[in-house]
This record gives C-alpha cells, sequence and structure tokens, in this order.
C-alpha cells in the first residue's frame, strides 16, 4: 500500500510554489540603477555588481591584461598597499571577490550595517583608484603564469582550449582568457590602467543588492561606490563566427580516464525559441539523474561518472556543450552511445514523458531559488546584464509551461546537428581518433 | 590576490560556518533517532537531511569503499520505489537532492518547498530500511564507482599524493584508506558486502535528522514521529576503532607525477579534534591555522608570498570537526627556481620565528572580530548551516558543543594559541611530502 499513498501524496503535492520576492528598481541620485531585494531580518548586505565585457575587452597584442587587472583591485589602492587594504578589509570583517568572466568582471561584496559606510569607501578605493604597484603586478603575474603552467596539465582545460581555439580563431573567445606566457610577460602598467579605464564604466554595470538597506540609503550608496567611475569604457568586442566543423579531436595526454568536451553552435537568449531549447537542454543533459544522456551513459551502462550538456549563452557566440569522463578504454563507446543519441533526439525530439518531467523540474525548482541574500545579489545581477525585466520572474513559468513536444522537435532539428557535434577528447582513448 | 588554481585542490576551509543559538531546536524519537530544527522564514524552502554515523573509517577491513559505494545504492529500488524513482520523485516537486560520504558519516539530502517536507521523509524512511540491492545494480554501479575514482584521483596527482600523505600520517586508524576506496578493494565488493554494511548501520538509532528552513519545530516533530518513528532500531553500538599508537618518527613521502604543473610541500601533523566539553584546544588550533595560513595578511602569505616572494601560495589547514585525531597542515608552494628543500626550510623558518615572535595583538583581534562576523553572514545560508550541525552531530559532538563554540572561539587568549602551536609544532611527529614532477 505504500506505493499508493507515496504516489498520491507527489501527484498531490505537485502544485509548485510561487516566487515570494519582492524587488524593487532603485536609481540612486546621480542616476545609477540597481535592484533591490529589501531584507532587515540579519544586518548584512550584498551587493554583485557586474560589468559587460570582461577578458573578451582584451587587445589582441595584450591578451591576459583584464584577468590580471582584475586580480590586481585588492593588492592595494588610494594610499594602501595591499597588507593594508587587506588589515582593512579584515578589520570591517567586509568580503570582496574580484572576479575576470569573458563577458564580464563581477565584484562582490558583503558588509556588515555597523560599518558598511567604512566598508563602501574601502571598496570605492579598489573599484575607482586601485594602485597597480608594480611589486603587486610581478607577484601576481608569477600567479597568473603559474596558473597558465597548470592550465597545460589539466584535462578539462586542455580539451576547452583546444574546442574554443578551433571554434573561434582569433576573436578572444578562441584564447584563453589568462593570456600566454608570452602576452602576460609583455603586460605593463601601462597596459592596466588602460584595461581597468576600458572595463570598469557606468555605460555598462549592472548591480543587484539584498539584505539590510532601505533604497534611499542604497541611492547613496551607489553614487559613493561607482559615481567616480567613467561614464563610458571601451567598444564591446564584434560578434564572433563559429568555425569548428563537426569530428573528432584526440589530444594525447598521459592519464587512466579521458575527458570529453562536444558541442556546436546553439541559441542566442533573446531568440524565440529560447525557452524551447532549454527545456530540450534540460531532458538531453542538464545535470539530473532524470536526463538522457546520464540514464544511456551512466545508469545503464555505468561508463562515466556524470554527464551534462549546457546552453553556453556567450553575448557574441552562443554554443550547445557538454562534457564528461570515462576511463580511457570505455571512452569510445560512450561518444557512439552520445552521438547516436544526439541524432536520436534532432531527428525524434523527446518523449512527452521526458517533457513533461523536465517542465515539472524546472517550473518546480525556480521559486526555491530565491533565497539568500548573497544569491539573491547574484540572481538580480545576472537579470539586468541579460536584459531581462522584473516581470520576467512573473511570466517565466509560464514560458516554460508553454513549450510544447512539437516545439522541442522544431528547436532540436534546428539546433542539433549531428553532423556539426565535434568530440574533443583529452587523454589516452582506446578506440578513437582524430579525423582531421 | 587571485584564487590560485592549487587553493581548491588542497582543500582549505577557512572559516567554517557558526550557529546562532536562537533558532535551533532538537528532540529525540522513542526508537533513538536524533533531530535537529533550524527556523529561517525567509523562503518557503526547506533542507532535509539524514545523516548516518557511519563512514568511510567504520568499513570492514578490506572492503575499503563500501560506505561510499552504498551511499550510491541508496538512489536504487526499494520494496516499494523503483531504480531512480526517488529522485524523479524529488525532482518532479522542483527539489534536488544528493549525498555524500566521508570517514564519520554518510548523509542524504533533499531541498525542496517546505510544504514538500513530508513527502521527503516517507522516502527517506522507506529507503532507510527497505533497499532491494539487486546484483545487476550493485555491477552496474560499481562501475560507475571506479570511473568516479578515475575523475577525482586517478586523474588528479595532487588526490593520488594526498591519499598516500594520509596512509602515512594515520598508522592504524582507518582515517589512512580513501573514502573512495582503494581501486582493487572496490573491484572485488559484492551483494553481500554491501548488504552487511547496510543491514547493520542504517538504522533510526545511527542516524540524525536535520531540516533546516521555514517549518516549526513542531511540525517537524510531528512528521518524524510519522515516517521515523515506526522504523525498529538496529541496536548498533558505539564505534570502536583501531586508534593511533605514540608516533616516535617523522616521516617523509615523495611522489612524482608528469601531470604536476607546480610542485610543493606539505607538512602534515596529527592533531586533537573537537571532543564534546572539551574543545578549548580544537579552538586554539582554529585561530592557530587563521593566524598562520588564512588571508593574506596571514603570517605564511605575507611573509613567504608578499615580502619575500619566495612562494606562489603558503597556507596552513585545520578542521577540528572529527570523530577521532584530525591533521593540522602547512602548505607551501615556492615560486620557480626555489627548490622543495628550500620551500620546506623556508616553512620552517617561518615556523619558528612565529613561535618567537608571538603574534600580532592587532591582527588576533581582527580575526576575533571577523568571528563574530561570520556568526551574522552564515546565517544566510542555511543549507551550510544544516550541514554543520549534521557534521557537528556525526563527529561526536552535542547540539550545546556546537552552540557552545563561537563564545570559546571568543575566549581564546594569544598565550593559548601559542601553546596550542608550541606543543603541534615542537612535540608532535610529522609527515612531510613532496609533490613534484620528474626531473624537476
Amino acid at each position: 500500500m505504500f506505493r499508493v499513498i507515496l504516489t498520491a501524496l507527489a501527484v498531490l503535492t505537485a502544485a509548485p510554489a510561487i516566487a515570494q520576492v519582492d524587488i524593487q528598481e532603485v536609481t540612486s541620485p546621480g542616476g545609477i540603477n540597481a535592484w533591490l531585494v529589501e531584507d532587515h531580518s540579519l544586518p548584512f548586505v550584498a551587493l554583485d555588481i557586474r560589468f559587460q565585457g570582461g577578458t573578451s575587452l582584451d587587445a589582441p597584442d595584450h591578451r591576459g591584461a583584464t584577468y590580471l587587472m582584475t586580480g590586481l583591485l585588492e593588492e592595494g589602492a588610494g594610499d594602501m598597499n595591499n597588507s593594508e587594504f587587506a588589515a582593512r578589509s579584515e578589520a570591517l570583517a567586509a568580503y570582496f571577490g574580484f572576479s575576470a568572466y569573458r563577458d564580464s568582471i563581477a565584484i562582490t561584496a558583503q558588509m556588515l550595517t555597523e560599518n558598511r559606510d567604512q566598508a563602501v569607501d574601502l571598496l570605492h578605493e579598489a573599484l575607482v583608484n586601485p594602485r597597480f604597484d608594480q611589486t603587486a603586478i610581478d607577484r601576481v603575474r608569477g600567479q597568473v603564469l603559474s596558473i597558465i603552467d597548470s592550465n597545460q596539465h589539466d584535462p578539462a582545460e586542455l580539451a576547452s582550449a583546444a574546442f574554443y581555439a578551433q571554434a573561434f580563431g582569433d576573436h578572444p573567445y578562441g584564447s584563453a582568457e589568462e593570456g600566454t606566457p608570452d602576452s602576460v610577460n609583455a603586460l605593463t602598467r601601462d597596459d592596466l590602467i588602460a584595461a581597468h579605464r576600458g572595463a570598469l564604466a557606468r555605460d555598462r554595470v549592472s548591480v543587484g543588492v539584498s539584505g539590510d538597506i532601505t533604497p534611499d540609503e542604497l541611492g547613496v550608496l551607489l553614487d559613493r561606490l561607482l559615481g567616480d567611475l567613467p561614464e563610458t569604457g571601451a567598444p564591446q568586442p564584434a560578434d564572433a563566427p563559429y568555425t569548428l566543423s563537426g569530428g573528432t579531436t584526440v589530444i594525447d595526454y598521459p592519464t587512466p580516464q579521458s575527458t570529453a568536451l562536444f558541442g556546436h553552435e546553439g541559441i542566442e537568449r533573446d531568440d524565440p525559441d529560447f525557452f524551447a531549447a532549454y527545456v530540450l537542454n534540460q531532458v538531453l543533459g542538464g545535470g539530473n539523474f532524470r536526463s538522457r544522456l546520464m540514464q544511456e551513459i551512466r545508469v545503464d551502462r555505468g561508463l562515466t561518472y556524470g554527464i551534462s550538456t549546457f546552453l553556453v549563452l556567450f553575448d557574441h557566440g552562443p554554443m550547445m556543450m557538454g562534457q564528461f569522463s570515462s576511463s580511457n578504454d570505455l571512452v569510445a563507446q560512450a561518444v557512439e552511445v552520445l552521438r547516436q543519441q544526439w541524432a536520436d533526439v534532432a531527428e525524434n525530439g523527446v518523449a512527452e514523458e521526458e517533457l513533461e518531467a523536465a517542465k515539472t523540474y524546472l517550473t518546480g525548482a525556480y521559486p526555491l531559488r530565491f533565497t539568500g541574500n548573497e544569491n539573491l545579489a547574484a540572481i538580480l545581477a545576472g537579470m539586468q546584464a541579460d536584459h531581462m525585466p522584473i516581470s520576467y520572474i512573473n511570466t517565466r513559468n509560464d514560458r516554460v509551461n508553454a513549450v510544447t513536444q512539437d516545439d522541442v522537435r522544431r528547436v532540436a532539428a534546428r539546433l542539433m546537428d549531428p553532423e556539426g557535434l565535434r568530440v574533443v577528447v583529452v587523454g589516452q582513448p582506446e578506440g578513437l581518433e582524430s579525423t582531421d | 590576490m587571485l584564487r590560485f588554481a592549487l587553493a581548491a585542490c588542497l582543500a582549505i576551509v577557512p572559516m567554517a560556518p557558526q550557529a546562532m543559538a536562537a533558532d535551533v531546536t532538537q528532540f529525540t524519537l522513542d526508537n533513538g533517532m536524533q533531530a535537529v530544527v533550524i527556523e529561517d522564514h525567509r523562503a518557503p524552502v526547506v533542507v532535509h537531511m539524514v545523516w548516518y554515523r557511519v563512514g568511510a573509517a567504520d568499513e570492514p577491513p578490506g572492503r575499503s569503499g563500501i560506505a561510499h559505494f552504498l551511499e550510491h545504492l541508496m538512489f536504487k529500488a526499494t520494496d516499494t520505489l523503483d531504480n531512480g524513482e526517488f529522485s524523479q520523485i524529488v525532482e518532479a516537486n522542483g527539489g534536488s537532492d544528493n549525498a555524500f560520504t566521508s570517514w564519520d558519516y554518510t548523509a542524504y539530502f533533499q531541498r525542496v518547498a517546505s510544504d514538500r517536507l513530508g513527502l521527503m521523509m516517507e522516502m527517506e524512511a522507506d529507503r532507510m530500511r527497505n533497499l532491494l540491492l539487486t546484483d545487476e545494480d550493485i555491477a552496474t554501479e560499481r562501475s560507475v564507482i571506479l570511473e568516479e575514482r578515475a575523475q577525482r584521483t586517478d586523474s588528479n596527482a595532487g588526490a593520488l599524493f594526498t591519499e598516500q600523505m594520509r596512509a602515512a600520517l594515520y598508522l592504524a586508524h582507518p582515517y589512512r584508506i580513501p573514502i573512495a576506496g582503494w581501486r582493487h578493494e572496490i573491484e572485488t565488493l559484492d551483494r553481500p558486502d554491501v548488504f552487511n554494511f547496510y543491514h547493520h548501520n542504517y538504522a533510526p538509532d545511527n542516524a540524525i535528522l536535520v531540516v533546516a528552513g521555514d517549518v516549526t519545530p513542531d511540525e517537524v516533530r510531528t512528521l518524524a514521529e510519522q515516517y521515523y518513528g515506526p522504523l525498529e532500531p538496529s541496536g548498533v553500538g558505539a564505534r570502536v576503532r583501531p586508534s593511533e599508537p605514540p608516533q616516535i618518527a617523522d616521516r617523509t613521502v615523495s611522489y612524482e607525477d608528469p601531470r604536476v604543473s607546480d610542485p610543493y610541500v606539505v607538512r602534515q601533523y596529527l592533531a586533537p579534534e573537537r571532543d564534546p566539553g572539551d574543545q578549548r584546544q580544537a579552538a586554539a588550533l582554529t585561530l592557530l591555522s587563521n593566524i598562520l595560513g588564512s588571508g593574506p595578511t596571514a603570517v605564511l602569505p605575507r611573509t613567504l608570498q608578499v615580502e619575500e616572494e619566495r612562494s606562489l601560495y603558503a597556507a596552513a589547514g585545520y578542521n577540528g570537526t572529527n570523530l577521532d585525531d584530525t591533521v593540522f597542515t602547512l602548505y607551501n608552494v615556492p615560486v620557480p627556481g626555489v627548490s622543495l628543500d628550500e620551500a620546506e626550510a623556508d616553512l620552517d623558518r617561518v615556523v619558528a620565528q612565529f613561535l618567537e615572535d608571538g603574534i600580532d595583538p592587532e591582527r588576533f583581534e581582527r580575526i576575533k572580530f571577523q568571528w563574530r562576523a561570520d556568526m551574522i553572514y552564515s546565517q544566510d545560508d542555511v543549507s551550510a548551516l544544516a550541514r554543520m550541525y549534521g557534521t557537528g552531530l556525526a563527529s561526536g559532538l552535542t547540539v550545546e558543543d556546537i552552540e557552545a563554540w563561537p563564545d570559546i572561539i571568543d575566549s581564546i587568549t594569544m598565550e593559548e594559541v601559542m601553546q596550542a602551536a608550541n606543543d603541534l609544532f615542537t612535540e608532535t611527529h610529522s609527515v612531510t611530502g613532496y609533490l613534484n614532477a620528474p626531473g624537476l
């Protein structure tokens, strides 16, 4: 009888919760916008600030400048050297994060209410007045060179470097954002100052805030923190034509297990079929046990610990990709199953049952995202960077629910290209060779 | 400071989450199942966790990997649920679920809308006692865990090195075996092994329920009595494990692997863990690891990375939440041109200087203030709080110990930290490890 009770309960309770999040749009006296979830239950505030552009703003002969510059923002600012800056943030118990990505630079901050003004002043110095002391440049440059070297020994990094180089050639997407040893060694202090001037500007900023702050207080904070940044920055990069054909690339690397990265061109976020593609990806390899590829390759055959697919939403060159690892003697079989499934879904779409399970999961999970100041600030900044309206939160589940089996079949036929699927394998796979 | 590539591999947790006592409630069911409820009503979400007081250090000799193998098999069929149906029902309700295994515990969790808590308990109670464990599932899943070991360990020179270090550090205690298991032993695990391990250890009197989020203690108690209450206890006794003999020799481990790009040196000391009612020394060691090796103003990175520019990365690590003897670790990744012998000498020199100079009082105050601030920040992530309570309870602590921890940290003096440092560095035998590439 237990199964009957259980099943009944599962069906009865399947109506998902509604997102309970109240977002305020705040404009500072100086004209800077932010989205705020005001919540005074914990005495701190979380900020997430995104500057669109990121490492793809690098000039061709200065690859790595944005990455190194971002790493130096907290290595001395204003009248503080790096140790003084670190001691100051420790004394305030403020946590700052500075990260460079291909399409953005992300600054995160958590600040206590009791010393928020001082923490804002400190972060202001890092964003507006970084010192780029030569000793700090040389030290952090050494760390970057070490990261570049260690990427040469990391199968996943080797796979993505090979994939991106073939897919995007001379566009910044085609090369490592850390740069090469030669390009990083050639970077001067002036290059870093120029990268800073081009990347951190008010015309490309998105701000998400959650926690113990009122809209009026936030307005003052925004002007203090960002008001001294230049109005405009460097031009955004051009679109990146995708130049990779289908096939297999094998990169010899001495390790018992091969790492595979696969994919081809993807779909833009503003495409009318984006939601169908999003649901399609969830069915195919959206990261849970139920996905088609996980079922076929892990659960049924034990060929991998995990396989997933994802829509890569680069601003200037979207892709549909996935990855897995398999022992050298199993990887050829896993690739064969992958290619069969890719062709099957491209031709037949997905089963009604698979589609419904994916939609139920996506719509049920969505409201559960909106929790925690740090997490909420990131969501709010990300939505603005992706040009979504606040109302998106209330319509998003409807758009997922509106996706039909025909929509998925149509977008699968258009998007998924078995002939164009490139599989890059790093390792010593048995029975796999490069096709070109 | 850039996130140095190795930092992730070295598994340093500078600040563990801390708890505020106000919103935490505990009770115990008649069958011995312990329960903790952490309230956070900001969003209609709940995290439901069941922790078993059994892990990789409780495996029968020669059967390493069995605790982790069972963790995988818990997602297979029961008397009433099909293979994989557990996760399918969680997903159909918009939830996410997973599990993890350590030396001291195995834990299962779901994150769902708070009105689905009863369903999660119903399914979790079912698989606590009713797992089928078919031969076919066991054969396929054994292949999966071998792939997992290949991915996490065999493909990673640093992970292989860490495994060898641990086997050298613990002479007798089963902390010396890897959680994933040794490959040659995983390959032989079969149904009787798993079934016996499951049947003996997975029972309410060996389990801890942690529920965190938008729930009240009364709701949780009612549901727990309904779903977990009827389960029979198995009478599992206290955990008895081989203990360490006196360690009378320093040891060295040297591992070469062509996949190494940044050679480094590690020094590990066996160190006391947090014990019920006795946490001061662990608190002093926690602060010591912060003072020596956490953040750019800490002694090791400040001296070796910033002032002398002899290291790419230098750090210290200590995690006191452990059932038995734990580890205090020093790391040094030298800049190119500095050998591992020199890097080891650098560690020794900086530690000796620290023992002579003592602690910078200003930094000590900053660290204390940060700990108090972290009590606020840590409440932002109720899942992390739930995990912290589960780890503590499964490691032999009580709720009272966990709640006393922040005040104990706050009360530790500089003298206590220096005493702990002297005990550790001058009286403890250690293992020093060198990870290098051939020919470097």
